[in-house]
């Protein structure tokens, strides 16, 4: 898997003012070509919309939940109320430059399809998502023998959203599946800093508390 | 009938509405034989006229204006007393200083619609060729006939690109009408409790109050004018049914409960007994007032015609494909007569369209008349709208409250 140098703090943003934001959208929002039109599927209460037309870029999202919904339009944001399974089949194809699914793959129903959508509406897709094979899951489920809770997966396996986990192995593995090309790949340690490149693949999906994906189309078949 | 002694024969304000009809106390665009209004049905209307009200001043830009697009019992009187009722204006809760669509920031245009009886020309008219009110002689018309009509009116005051659009029910498929024919005249549409075709509930609906109108002896077969009646039974009744539909269940039970009107017990006859009945009679006879009943004929059957897919093939997307408009819908969630699903329907549209859209559902128990009350997630969402639209507009600090 070819990556490729990147560097933080990002052109464009101010340094200081990173500080305030989740190093996932920096790092998101660091990957889409200034000028580019973004559909941000899952987006919450618009912080990484917001972000991104800051920075010049054309954004959409779709949220689930009416409240977030409903903060967005309420902060001029061009967001509609729509569900990441059923309703991604209504765009266009190549709709947009872009498509992002922040932190959000792991609460949809049928991920694949998801994931095939994504880049069927969008020239390249960016996808975030905690990594399941981090250290401190591994430990829980290992030491601990209870589903692994974290700071920012707080949720009991009862009550959670999240019904799909995956490590960035496993991803990685569908992208091959469905042919899809990865361009970049980053792990964030907990801290949100990236894990050193140098390090071998294995370290990544052990040290990684998160992995954000920018792919497109045509990757290599099995 | 005789039990029915709730629903009031018109007052004087009847002729108030008649005069209204031909000479409305709001400014007018004349329209002549030169000028035709090419009709749905066929039919070249002409000469006809058009009244309006505005509010606030148009720029230097001409960048500015704002349509407002009434629904259908509502007329041009916005924000100002009404000439017949003298009554506030319909839509101040929206409309004003301070309020999302503020005078001075934006100039803006309510007209009545074509088919209304407030100024605009209608069956309530006198039509030119008999001298006498046109009735059932006036053309069908349709929604887009009414947008068509507004088109000209905005030529004639000299505006070339509406900055918005915005309208609920009725004036909500205007609005998205507006977007679809006029796609490079039309900046940013916000289009509330409202769809892009009629259901087959709604239509049955009209029907009813249609019928309930004819049925009324009174009615003279739509000639009530010139033989000095007017059908207020009918036409009250037809109110009572429709203003149901605009309320929900848990607003009336909120409202009125089962609670009795100036009564302890139950009379054993048909008087109003419950408080409901006496809203309802109220809001029906209060409705005759103001309102002639062969435009409600008309301007129910325009709402029923109403599909935009049907005018593209059947594939709503295609009525708004390229579009550069802004889009804002908005819905609400106790809405049975427009229910969310008839918005994410043309959310859908224009997402396949990659129009720029945002769709918000509000949740209120107030029913359809939501978007006509004091709901402030809904002003908020809608002042943040025509903020964001304004800045891409370029408006400097319109929307800045």
């Amino acid at each position: 898997m070819a990556l490729q140098e990147q560097t933080l703090p990002l052109p464009g943003v101010a340094p200081q003012a990173s500080t305030s934001l989740r190093p996932d959208h920096v790092l998101v929002a660091e990957m889409v070509e200034p000028g580019s039109r973004v559909l941000d599927v899952g987006c919450g209460d618009g912080d990484l919309l917001q972000l991104l037309e800051s920075r010049g870029i054309d954004g959409r999202g779709i949220e689930l939940s009416r409240e977030g919904v409903n903060h967005c339009v309420a902060k001029g944001l061009a967001v509609v109320q729509g569900d990441a399974d059923t309703d991604l089949v209504n765009y266009a194809d190549d709709a947009f430059d872009y498509v992002i699914l922040s932190q959000t793959l792991q609460a949809t129903r049928q991920p694949k399809a998801v994931l095939e959508n994504l880049l069927r509406i969008g020239h390249r897709a960016i996808v975030s998502f905690p990594n399941f094979g981090f250290w401190k899951m591994r430990l829980q489920l290992l030491v601990g023998g209870h589903m692994p809770r974290t700071e920012n997966l707080p949720a009991t396996w009862y009550d959670t959203p999240n019904i799909h986990f995956c490590t960035i192995k496993d991803f990685v593995q569908l992208c091959d599946e469905i042919h899809v090309k990865m361009e970049r790949a980053v792990a964030l340690d907990l801290y949100g800093r990236p894990v050193p490149l140098n390090l071998p693949w294995w370290v990544w999906n052990m040290f990684g508390e998160q992995g954000v994906f920018l792919l497109s189309r045509g990757g290599k078949g099995r | 009938m005789t039990k029915v002694q709730s629903i009031k024969s018109p007052s004087i304000q009847g002729e108030d509405r008649a005069h209204e009809a031909d000479h409305p106390s709001s400014p007018v665009a004349k329209f002549g034989m030169d000028q035709p209004l090419k009709l749905d049905c066929g039919i070249d209307l002409a000469p006809f006229q058009i009244a309006y009200q505005t509010y606030g001043e148009l720029n230097a830009e001409r960048s500015n204006a704002i349509l407002v697009c009434h629904a259908l019992t509502g007329d041009q009187h916005v924000n100002n007393l009404h000439p017949v009722t003298g009554k506030p204006g319909w839509w101040e809760t929206m409309v004003g200083p301070g309020r999302p669509l503020d005078p001075s920031k934006y100039f803006i245009i309510c007209s009545n619609v074509l088919g209304g009886c407030m100024g605009s020309t209608g069956p309530a008219s006198l039509s030119p060729a008999t001298g006498k009110v046109w009735g059932l002689d006036f053309p069908n018309i349709t929604i887009p006939d009414m947008v068509r009509a507004q088109a000209m009116l905005i030529d004639r005051l000299g505006i070339e690109t509406l900055f918005s659009v915005v309208g609920g029910s009725m004036g909500g498929m205007q609005a998205v009408q507006w977007a679809a024919a006029y796609p490079e005249r039309v900046f940013s549409t916000l289009a509330i409790a409202c769809s892009t075709r009629h259901s087959a509930q709604n239509i049955a609906f009209h029907e009813l109050g249609r019928q309930a109108v004819m049925a009324d002896p009174d009615w003279r077969g739509g000639r009530y004018v010139d033989q000095g009646t007017h059908p207020h039974r009918g036409l009250a009744v037809a109110r009572m049914a429709a203003h149901i539909t605009y309320l929900s269940d848990a607003a009336l039970h909120r409202k009125f409960g089962r609670r009795m009107q100036d009564r302890e017990l139950p009379t054993f006859s048909f008087d109003a007994d419950f408080q409901v009945e006496s809203y309802l009679r109220y809001q029906g006879s209060s409705f005759v007032e103001r309102f002639d009943a062969n435009s409600y004929l008309y301007l129910t059957r325009a709402m029923d015609y109403f599909d935009i897919a049907a005018d593209h093939n059947g594939v709503l997307a295609k009525a708004f494909r390229g579009i550069k408009t802004r889009f804002c819908v908005v819905s609400f969630t106790s809405d049975w007569l427009f229910p969310t699903s008839e918005a994410r329907a043309l959310v859908h549209a224009l997402n396949a369209s990659s129009a720029r859209v945002s769709f918000a559902e509000i949740e209120t128990d107030k029913g359809h008349d939501a978007f006509l009350l004091d709901v402030p997630e809904f002003f908020d969402i809608s002042r943040a709208f025509l903020q964001s639209a304004g800045k891409a507009r370029g408006l400097g600090d319109a929307g800045v409250v």
